[in-house]
């Protein structure tokens, strides 16, 4: 039944979806992108069904990209950016999109920040002039950091420190990653979160806080002509930074020693173990692996005839859950990972042995081939259910041009992952399993367990 | 994110959108089931979504969360098919069937191709209409809720969230989580799982919105192969809800960096005629997606938390005006003291025309914006029929908000906010906060 199941997966990392998002031809039809003079990219999304529009702003910028010392400072100027600028009050942005009857937010991750608004679309005017002001005139008081770093710190009780699970994936994370600043939590560290500067905050800001280094996708009830004509309005007339670096972060080195780590914590009712390996991520041009990763995670832990549940959970009833996990998304090395939910009285170790041996009958088996027929099936279907959705399919632009993809790349994705033939599944499967020395392997459990 | 998405706003009322351009047709079946369609042919699929008032309030007396493990029982064998055979069927369709059990409802929200519609339907028909109950799924799946159970035991927010219930609710069903206790569940055998299952899904409370490639035609033949074998009717719901608010603060102590708050008094009916002037009134207080006063006074202006809300709840059998905020065990008190202090200086003194204006702009200018696939077009008319709304209610909505004035919000503001009864639950070690302090 996959209506708990989601209570275990959101313990977890990264988790797929019950297939992978994918955009068919008659999707990439309703899809136009150029670039500014600028160099700031734009990609428009059509959907003429309702007279709704969503605006996004992307900053090939996340928390990966930070100065060491200063972690969640990608995270804390999100915040600030709905503070004053030159032309508007603090919360002036947020109120006007409101009184429009609009909503809007934004989000940071390791490799982006956004920021987006849903309006009716004749009021995109209203959106870009608003957007573009505050991509280069922001205004902060120290009043306002002393303010807001208290509501980030607050942020970071509730979706961190109040959560034993949140609180071990960063010590794993941390552990996965030896020199990349995917290691370090996106809403930053709390020692480091309490000493963030207005300097910091604006360091950031102006390094990266730029047309050339921004992506609009705009997605709903609107012609690509009418886009550009207000971008280049708006956005056009931005001068770019010619100074903005090549974005080279800190890569890994290689990874010698396998690495285990225990989490204890009153706060933990349901122990698990789970493993993650470093992994390739999606690179332009070179999207094969990480198809057949995809796959791979999906012939491993997608749903109830799944390789994990069939063995685990119906097999020799040792799990209450188990699956597996992958998000080629990424710029940089991404993560591969399994993990298990014992059923009451297992105990870890026994649990972790139970999940090695079930990897093994699978390399020893192999992929059956209804499963993976029934997976294509799927993801073809996704590519109908996804045209409902342009919002869903304007995050997957957003996310794939700051994650060092092109549009041909974000395009070309499903009939790849269509191409992933068994034997694709299996060699992936070895260049993971046979690295334990680029896993991390972690057991979550009470403080009172003694194992 | 600048601002947390609260997921459990869901559950409370919310104005329901359209936009004039949507055409809902009322389509009854030979058989008199009745359903509400919008035809979408641009997309070759269907978003289908079946309503069945009851819910988890029908369990029966020591049987707490038998309705919700049988929800989670539809999908793990039918027919002749076992769990992964039922599985599998559905992925080979790629189609997407979800069961859940609410406190006043039953759900069933299914989308499927065009290309194989009558396949899924019939997939559909055999998990509502011939589901086996086999005692080896009833097991697995009781482990899984048992696990869910004690998690929530640790989260603060469930614990929050359960202690108000059980405060505010007295005896009735909604005091205690429809998936049960350990205790109960424990001992739900397959009986019991099969008299929730005929007890939940009848005919006679049943609500259903339907999306997308499909004619009103076709809608009416699978309508009763669908749902034609279902029981006509089920036992009486439970009596309305008697609400206790002592206006206290109330402490379960739990060791936790963050203290989680909720917080509520007495609400009102969508069917009050002052309904809409109280939706006005809680948007401006705590209403999200909006500069609200709870958000500028906690927040914006003091630093005290990442999110403060307030939510008019209209269940069937209770109404309730709540509200949630955490804060740093050493800080909440703080927040506590702030929420009070605006709630009695809102009931004392109103809101103004200005913040009354922009609620105005914000609810009637959102009003059009929330039609937004056909999924989300399917729960919001099945929403609408559950809620005794008429068909043609779109048309008047907006003009309903735009009617409401200032003196009927500002006495509505000081015959139903109550600071008196606003009762506070706080789950974690505040700092400075009695027990049971008032």
């Amino acid at each position: 039944m996959k209506r708990f199941a989601a209570i275990s997966l959101s313990l977890m990392l990264t988790v797929l979806g019950p297939v992978a998002p994918a955009l068919a031809s008659d999707l990439n039809d309703q899809v136009t992108t150029f670039t500014l003079d600028n160099g700031m990219d734009v990609v428009v999304v059509e959907d003429h069904r309702a007279p709704v529009v969503v605006h996004m702003v992307w900053y090939r910028a996340g928390s990966a990209d930070e100065t060491p010392g200063v972690s969640g400072v990608a995270h804390f100027l999100e915040h600030l950016l709905f503070k004053a600028t030159e032309n508007m009050e603090s919360g002036e942005l947020s109120k006007t999109v409101a009184e429009n009857g609009g909503t809007d937010n934004a989000f940071t991750a390791y490799d982006y920040t956004a920021y987006y608004q849903r309006v009716a679309a004749d009021r995109l005017e209203l959106m870009m002039k608003m957007e573009s002001d505050r991509m280069v005139n922001l205004k902060l008081s120290e009043s306002d950091i002393a303010t807001e770093r208290n509501v980030i710190i607050e942020e970071r009780n509730q979706r961190t420190e109040n959560s034993a699970g949140a609180l071990y994936r960063e010590q794993a994370m941390a552990a996965q990653y030896l020199n990349h600043r995917y290691g370090v939590p996106i809403i930053g560290w709390k020692h480091e979160m309490e000493g963030l500067s207005r300097q910091a905050a604006l360091d950031y800001y102006k390094q990266f806080y730029t047309p050339n280094n921004a992506i609009l996708v705009v997605a709903g009830d609107v012609t690509p002509d009418e886009v550009r004509t207000l971008a280049d309005r708006y956005y056009g007339v931005i001068p770019p930074n010619p100074d903005l670096p090549e974005r080279a972060r800190p890569q890994e080195p290689p990874q010698t020693g396998e690495r285990r780590i225990i989490f204890r914590d009153p706060r933990v009712a349901q122990p698990y173990v789970s493993r993650s390996y470093l992994a390739p991520e999606r690179d332009s041009g070179d999207q094969e692996k990480a198809a057949a990763l995809t796959m791979l995670a999906e012939i491993l832990g997608g749903g109830q005839t799944s390789v994990l549940n069939e063995k685990l959970q119906f097999g020799n009833k040792k799990a209450l859950y188990a699956s597996a996990f992958y998000d080629g998304s990424a710029l940089d090395d991404t993560t591969f990972g399994i993990y298990i939910v014992p059923v009451p009285g297992l105990g870890l170790q026994e649990a972790e042995d139970a999940l090695d041996q079930a990897i093994a009958e699978f390399m020893e088996e192999g992929v059956d081939p209804d499963q993976l027929e029934r997976i294509r099936t799927q993801i073809r279907a996704s590519q109908i259910y996804a045209r409902d959705d342009v919002s869903a399919v304007a995050r997957l632009y957003g996310a794939g041009l700051t994650q060092g993809l092109t549009v041909e790349d974000v395009q070309a994705w499903p009939d790849i992952l269509q191409a992933v033939t068994a034997e694709d599944i299996m060699q992936a499967a070895r260049d993971v399993f046979d690295h334990r020395e680029k896993s991390v392997t972690g057991w979550l459990q009470t403080q009172e367990m003694t194992q | 994110m600048i601002r947390f998405v609260a997921v459990f706003a869901m559950t409370v009322f919310a104005a329901l959108p359209l936009r004039a351009e949507v055409k809902i047709q009322e389509v009854t079946s030979a058989g008199g089931i009745t359903a509400w369609l919008v035809e979408e042919h641009s997309i070759p699929f269907v978003a289908l979504e079946l309503r069945f008032r009851g819910g988890t309030s029908l369990d029966l007396p020591g049987k707490r969360g038998a309705t919700n493990l049988m929800a989670g029982l539809l999908e793990e064998g039918a027919g002749d098919l076992d769990a992964r055979g039922f599985a599998r069927e559905v992925d080979s369709l790629a189609a997407g069937f979800d069961y859940g059990a609410y406190d006043d409802t039953f759900t069933v929200s299914a989308k499927f191709l065009t290309e194989n519609r009558a396949e899924a339907i019939d997939l559909l028909r055999l998990s509502l209409v011939e589901p086996t109950f086999e005692q080896d799924a009833i097991d697995r799946v009781r482990q899984q809720v048992l696990s869910n159970i004690r998690s929530n035991k640790t989260d603060p927010d469930d614990i929050a969230g359960e202690a108000f219930d059980l405060r505010v609710y007295g005896d009735h069903p909604y005091a205690t989580p429809g998936q049960g206790t350990e205790e109960s569940v424990t001992a739900l055998t397959r009986d019991d799982i099969v008299t929730a299952w005929q007890n939940a899904l009848v005919r006679d409370r049943l609500y259903i919105g339907v999306v997308g490639d499909i004619t009103a035609e076709e809608l009416k033949v699978m309508l009763d192969d669908l749902l034609g074998g279902l029981p006509e009717t089920g036992p009486d719901l439970p009596p309305v809800a008697e609400l206790a608010f002592d206006g206290g603060t109330h402490v379960q102590e739990f060791d936790t960096p963050q203290s989680v708050v909720r917080f509520g008094q007495p609400g009102m009916s969508q069917e009050d005629p002052d309904f809409f002037a109280a939706f006005l009134l809680n948007t401006i207080i705590g209403g999200g997606g909006f500069d609200s006063v709870l958000m500028t006074e906690v927040r914006e202006k003091r630093g005290l938390t990442y999110g403060v809300y307030s939510y008019l709840v209209d269940k069937d059998l209770a109404k309730l005006w709540i509200g949630s905020v955490s804060s740093a065990n050493d800080r909440v008190a703080e927040a506590i003291s702030v929420v009070r202090d605006e709630w009695a200086k809102i009931a004392a003194e109103g809101v103004t025309e200005e913040q009354l204006e922009d609620a105005k702009k914000f609810l009637t200018g959102s009003y059009p914006l929330r039609f937004d696939g056909n999924g989300p077009i399917a729960n919001i008319i099945v929403g609408m029929q559950i809620q005794g709304m008429p068909i043609d209610y779109a048309a008047t909505r907006n003009d309903r908000v735009n009617a409401v004035t200032l003196e009927q919000v500002n006495r509505v503001a000081a015959e139903l906010m109550d600071p008196e009864k606003l009762t506070f639950v706080v789950a974690g070690k505040p700092e400075g906060l009695d027990g049971t302090s008032n």
